[in-house]
């Protein structure tokens, strides 16, 4: 147990920094979902609290947005063209995330979930 | 002379499901009846507001009436004993298709049917089944301007388009011209506005905000009597930012849920044994001396 606390304490003393967007790994994992009228795929997404993460946005048919209003975080996809954003998620929960650009008349139901643990 | 509808039809409207609230201003619209109507400022009026009429919606365990709730509301509207002033269609009057040919001649069977009301000063903006998908393009061939400025009565309307642009903001152009605009008036002014997506964060995650809508609060927080009435939500929802109410209108084709309070944001299917549930319209009436608008929702039977 003591041991375990010294180890801590001295990577703190190493890494001061270690949560800050600057310092994300080079290549977090990354993640991808298909965005297409009118779904998203997977629907759902299961991200660890305190983990480094890259999703890929890949649009299937034309402009799409990818939006999880809660946490702040939008990204455009058209085909040819990923929407990338890296994070890590700080908080755990679950998390609409949905198409902010309309594009058509199943525009409103193509949502999903983040899971965040 | 009379003015504001009258008792008899003021019971009327309530015997077949209609529901009365006031502005939340302390005026309540019965009592108002029960006044007699006596001593009515002549500049008191009403108008009709209809929203997310959808025209071109088809999907029978929805709606299985869809063709129909349309027509049945203007003629509601043209057997009202005393006719609004103007009438305005607060967006999604049409549904969206990609076709641009369908798109229009959806929206031309739209305004055919609207030439049935008596009104004829009849009032548009888009909604983003109108608009976004063109950036308002077949909207402004058939319809005019999707923002714009008119006076009535002393009331300064201010109808904006949040929907042209699919991302659903207003964007700068809009929003200096508004800003000009409220530049001219009076602090004290009755400013009503018109908009489609609700302009506060009611909630976000189901994409019901405006992402610009802060802007436009804060260009109209100076004011002391707003009223906005919008759509886009399908349902009947009250709050209030400041000093500036926003009043959110029934659809004429779906209902959906309660914000938050289903996990997905879907229509909520037709009730045989409850039609037309949760769809109508609503009549304003302007109060103006006291800034006070009494909201007259009306049923579809
Ligand atoms: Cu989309
Ligand atoms: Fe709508």
């Amino acid at each position: 147990m003591l041991k375990l606390i010294i180890i801590f304490v001295m990577l703190g003393i190493m890494y001061p920094q270690v949560m800050q967007a600057e310092e994300l790994p080079a290549d977090p994992p990354v993640i991808t979902i298909k965005a297409g009228r009118f779904y998203f795929s997977p629907q759902q997404i299961k991200l660890k609290r305190g983990m480094p993460v890259a999703l890929e946005i890949e649009a299937t048919d034309r402009l799409h947005g990818f939006s999880v209003p809660e946490l702040g975080l939008r990204v455009d996809a058209d085909v040819g063209r990923k929407g990338r954003l890296t994070f890590t998620p700080e908080k755990s929960g679950r998390f609409i995330f949905m198409c902010d650009v309309f594009c058509g008349s199943g525009h409103e139901e193509m949502a999903g979930e983040m899971v965040v643990e | 002379m009379k003015s504001g509808i009258d008792r008899r039809e003021f019971l009327r409207l309530a015997g077949i499901g209609g529901a009365v609230f006031a502005s939340g201003l302390g005026f309540d619209a019965v009592a108002a009846e029960r006044r007699g109507g006596a001593a009515r400022k002549l500049s008191d009026f009403y108008f009709v507001q209809l929203s997310d009429t959808h025209w071109g919606f088809n999907n029978p365990t929805i709606n299985p009436d869809a063709a129909h709730v349309l027509p049945k509301a203007i003629d509601a509207i043209n057997h009202l004993s005393r006719q609004p002033d103007f009438i305005m269609f607060t967006g999604d009057l049409t549904h969206s298709t990609d076709d641009a040919e369908l798109r229009r001649r959806r929206m031309h069977e739209f305004k055919q049917q609207v030439e049935a009301l008596s009104v004829k000063d009849i009032k548009f903006i888009p909604g983003e089944h109108d608009a976004s998908l063109d950036n308002g393009a077949a909207f402004q061939e058939i319809f005019g301007a999707t923002y714009y400025y008119f006076r009535h009565k002393g009331v300064h309307f201010f109808a904006l388009d949040n929907v042209s642009d699919p991302t659903a903001q207003l964007g700068q152009t809009q929003l200096d011209w508004l800003a000009g605009e409220l530049a001219e008036l009076h602090r004290s002014a009755n400013i009503v506005v018109f908009a489609h997506r609700p302009l506060f964060d009611l909630y976000p995650q189901w994409d019901w905000y405006t992402k610009d809508g802060k802007a436009v609060l804060d260009l109209l927080s100076p004011f002391q009597h707003v009223a906005v009435f919008y759509g886009h939500i399908h349902q009947q929802h009250y709050f209030e930012t400041g000093y500036i109410k926003h009043f959110a209108a029934n659809s004429l084709i779906f209902p959906l849920p309660v914000p938050g309070s289903a996990p997905k944001k879907v229509p909520i299917p037709w009730n045989a044994a409850k039609p037309y549930a949760g769809l109508g319209f609503r009549n304003v009436h302007s109060r103006q001396a006291r800034h006070a608008y009494e909201l007259l929702e009306n049923t579809i039977v």
